[in-house]
């Protein structure tokens, strides 16, 4: 080192100054290698958009050939759906009221359940018990949904509606679907909103603990408002997976589409509608194929407006913290 | 799924806590009722583990593994088409959609700028896609295969199908690796006169590698024991040959489950609990295997 | 080689014979030989830098000398790291960050329109305020630079080599050159950036507080690197620490925040630009007397 730079004449210490050296800030390389690669990153994060217009294109043109021989009005407003007898009749109504059954028993047994277990991990479980127990609760939402539907037909309606409760149902029931479809969405409420509770600031529950309140006070008053949009999302997300889910309701809930009353009653949901059609080797380009592409546009519409509430209400959430 | 990164220590909040009257009646009541919602959860699932391994552990013998489905012998009936259907198709998918996300999720998370339209339109249908219900990406797959004139019953066509549906779930998982290591390195690599995308190859993506397999392999496991998507491809229940390429007809397991769930005969049931245990024997090796490689990373840090 | 001062050398100096040997401790005495209009091997002529809407400093014009140590000093928020980190195009990657005026490198503008920031970093190097190595060995955090700039390497053994001697590194590493590089203690991962920047032959290299972080022992090894490196490199250092400042630099730019009118925001802005030994003995500026003094900051 102290060779190579002889400090008897610094150049900064008199004689001429020397000319700067050439230099060029120009590339040295042309590097086509990255950017090709480059070009790949944006294609493949381009392939969540072709995603989504394949959905749509997938979906709309045989919808709309379904559309010119059924009306609008008739599959919208009928109540009786029956595509596969001499007699056919389109009216979406009863797989919309099998699907609100379904996700409406799902909700009740989801949401509680969920935000109960989020409250206990969030605020009352030692960081070593939330630790162990939330991947644990977790697992629930990694069981397969045909296991799902299994455990329905063969133990929770037989076993726990009829035999524990003595609830009068059949085989299938959407109460039976709707509860263990309840037990699978558990994590996704839990989940989110353990995450939206954590985000809490604490100087907020000190204040409210400063003030006198206790543990219990503070979650609900001061916690939980906070947390709200985070919640909501939770429970906006867990909406949306009830209503797209297909093998428990396919499994348990029955195949009969018709309008449900009570739910002890069988009924059949636009996504057990559409696995009960597609099993049944439909020929593309019939009627009966069309149907299948006409319910799913009703499901993809109806998610996909509540999947853009559930984006505002997280976006909103990571706002705030 | 996400975990929170306030990690509160627990002494200061118990002694605030019993300060302040959190031993009265309500609020026991409360904490039990609490207790209750997590207990509940728990239980169901150790219910459901527990009957399905009591349903099924009668059938869980050889020949579920090397037989083939059969419509009139349950009693000697297996899942070998099936296995294999999944193990392959797994990997189609994996080979699909790894590549894909981690490249998409390199473009948002190092290269787009917040402000960048398009790269906010890939985000918006990120998360959108992330909810949409599995069984339309059936459909979409279905489209596509007969738009390509391609038979729907194919593995390549299932693949697809799955990798699509998993993307979003490994473009998530991948940005969360990618931000989780430090800024520093990025500027290390940078300041030395190294360009973006070689301090992505080089330093941020092999830093991320844990990071990335955890999330991709729960990804995965997603997508073997996802069925719905598949029923749209048609076909593919009855199935008595392994299958042997991409264009190859196939059968996974959880349809495997399905059909044989579905058949009025006890026996086909008690068949469908003992796939449903190797199912789950499966998908817990892969949670393991998440685990261990998360728990080995980060430990070496 | 004791010729005369030249005739660029301040007028009003003292007079006397340069020393041959330019000692460590001898900082202050060399300073006032210092010529006044150094030849800068960069120049900073009305330097803004905004982040958004927010202007972080305000219309900074200062030259870097070649073969000098300019150190930045000032309170926080002064602009000083942000001043930094516009000399090398750092501030590229935060998004939203404007830099208007012109940053000259050898009379090249780093913000003009053919200039491929890639390549003014390779020439303007960087060492941050915590050690940052790779999660890689010793060795690899070394080679990492000369590779992937490209460098035509005789020998990336020799080159390992003489770059953490450079870095007063050599002795303590090379029987383990295989090993990671976090295996080593703060102030050793510290000269290890700084022996990883000088392997890809910077002009000039920049260091953020380099040695917030460490203690005080390893900090003055790393001040006695510093004015070794002064001979192959140009150095620009930012620093909390005024005795730092007045232990290794030639010259010395003292900036300060103030709000900007209308606004709560504070502004950082270059107050005076001198020879070390000037700056604190006998300051220009009010502001800047009150700072070394320790009245503010």
């Amino acid at each position: 080192m102290s060779s190579s730079a002889p400090s008897a004449a610094p150049p900064r210490q008199g004689g001429p100054r020397p000319s700067p050296p050439v230099v060029s800030l120009r590339s040295s390389r042309p590097r086509y290698g990255e950017k090709i690669l480059y070009a790949g990153l944006v294609l493949a994060a381009g392939v969540s958009i072709l995603t989504t217009v394949g959905i749509v294109l997938s979906l709309i043109f045989p919808a709309i050939r379904f559309f010119q021989e059924v009306s609008i009005g008739e599959f919208l407003t009928g109540t009786s759906w029956t595509p596969r007898f001499a007699d056919k009749s389109y009216g979406v109504l009863p797989l919309i009221t099998g699907t609100m059954w379904t996700t409406a028993i799902a909700l009740a047994v989801s949401v509680p359940m969920g935000l109960g277990a989020a409250i206990y991990l969030s605020e009352y479980a030692a960081p070593r018990v939330r630790k162990t127990l939330k991947p644990v609760l977790e697992l629930l939402a990694g069981v397969p949904s045909v296991v799902y539907g299994l455990f329905a037909v063969t133990f929770v309606g037989p076993v726990i509606l009829q035999g524990v409760f003595g609830i009068n149902v059949g085989t299938f029931s959407v109460l039976a679907a709707g509860l263990v479809l309840g037990v699978m969405i558990i994590p996704t409420v839990a989940s989110l909103a353990e995450d939206a509770m954590s985000a809490v600031p604490r100087s907020l529950r000190e204040a409210s603990y400063g003030l006198g309140a206790n543990r219990m006070r503070t979650v609900l008053r001061v916690v939980f408002p906070a947390a709200i949009s985070g919640i909501a999302a939770s429970i906006v997300l867990a909406l949306s997976r009830a209503v797209g889910e297909t093998m428990i309701v396919a499994m348990a809930a029955g195949g009969q589409a018709r309008m449900v009353g009570s739910a002890t009653e069988e009924g059949q949901t636009m996504t057990g509608f559409i696995a009960a059609t597609a099993m049944g080797e439909s020929v593309q380009g019939t009627l009966a194929y069309n149907t299948l592409f006409a319910v799913g546009l009703t499901l993809f519409v109806i998610t996909l407006l509540i999947n853009l509430i559930s984006i505002k209400l997280v976006n909103k959430f990571r706002e705030v913290y | 799924m996400t975990t929170s990164t306030v990690e509160p220590t627990e002494q200061p909040r118990r002694l605030v806590a019993a300060a302040n009257g959190d031993r009265d009646l309500t609020s026991l009541v409360f904490l039990v009722l609490l207790w209750g919602c997590l207990a509940f959860g728990i239980f169901s699932l150790a219910v459901l583990l527990f009957n399905t391994a009591m349903e099924g552990a009668g059938r869980l013998d050889a020949q579920l593994f090397t037989n083939y489905t059969s419509q009139l012998r349950p009693e000697s009936a297996g899942a070998r088409a099936a296995i294999f259907g999944s193990l392959l198709v797994m990997l189609t998918t994996a080979a699909l959609s790894i590549p894909l996300g981690v490249a998409a999720a390199s473009y948002l998370e190092e290269f787009a700028s917040r402000e960048n339209k398009f790269a906010q339109l890939v985000e918006l249908n990120v998360q959108n896609l992330a909810a949409v219900p599995a069984i339309i990406y059936g459909m979409l797959a279905a489209g596509f295969a007969v738009l390509i004139g391609l038979p729907r019953n194919t593995v390549l066509a299932g693949a697809i199908a799955l990798a699509l549906l998993i993307l979003p779930v490994i473009i998530v998982s991948t940005r969360e690796a990618l931000r989780a290591v430090p800024r520093e390195i990025r500027q290390g690599s940078l300041a030395l006169g190294a360009s973006p995308m070689q301090t992505l190859l080089r330093q941020t993506l092999p830093a991320a590698i844990p990071g990335i397999a955890t999330g991709t392999i729960l990804a995965l496991s997603r997508a073997v024991g996802e069925a719905a998507p598949l029923l749209l491809l048609g076909g593919l229940v009855f199935v008595r040959f392994d299958p042997n390429g991409l264009l190859s007809g196939f059968t996974t397991m959880p349809i495997q489950i399905f059909d044989w769930a579905g058949r009025p005969q006890v026996a086909f049931q008690e068949l469908a609990a003992a796939a449903s245990i190797v199912l789950l024997g499966l998908l817990l090796a892969m949670n393991a295997l998440a685990i261990i490689i998360r728990n080995k990373f980060s430990s070496q840090r | 080689m004791h010729s005369g001062p030249s005739p660029e050398v301040a007028g009003g100096a003292p007079v006397a014979p340069i020393s041959t040997n330019i000692s460590v401790e001898g900082s202050h005495e060399r300073a006032e030989h210092l010529v006044d209009s150094p030849h800068a091997v960069m120049t900073c002529t009305d330097v803004s830098v905004y982040y958004g809407k927010f202007r972080a400093v305000n219309e900074c014009t200062m030259p870097i000398a070649r073969h000098e140590i300019t150190a930045l000093i000032g309170p926080s928020g002064c602009g000083k790291s942000t001043i930094l980190r516009a000399l090398n195009r750092m501030n590229d990657l935060i998004p939203g960050t404007r830099v208007t005026g012109q940053v000259a490198f050898h009379e090249i503008d780093i913000y003009g329109k053919d200039v491929d920031p890639i390549e003014v970093r390779r020439r303007i190097g960087m060492v941050f305020q915590k050690p940052n190595p790779f999660p890689k060995s010793i060795y690899d955090n070394i080679a990492y630079g000369p590779r992937v700039t490209g460098m035509k390497v005789a020998s990336m053994d020799d080159l390992v080599e003489e770059s953490l001697r450079g870095a007063a590194l050599w002795d303590e590493v090379k029987d383990k050159l295989k090993q990671s590089a976090y295996g080593l203690s703060g102030g050793q991962q510290q000269r290890l950036c700084i022996a990883r920047t000088i392997a890809v032959r910077p002009e000039v290299i920049l260091m953020d507080e380099p040695c917030s972080a460490l203690d005080p022992i390893a900090t003055s090894r790393i001040e006695d690197l510093m004015v070794e490196l002064r001979k192959q490199y140009t150095i620009v250092i930012v620093t909390h620490n005024m005795q730092q400042a007045a232990r290794v630099a030639d010259r010395t730019a003292f900036f300060t925040a103030e709000a900007a009118e209308g606004s709560g925001d504070r502004t950082g802005h270059l107050v005076e630009f001198d020879k070390t030994v000037k700056i604190f003995g006998n300051p220009a500026d009010k502001r800047t007397e009150d700072y070394i003094s320790g009245r503010f900051g």
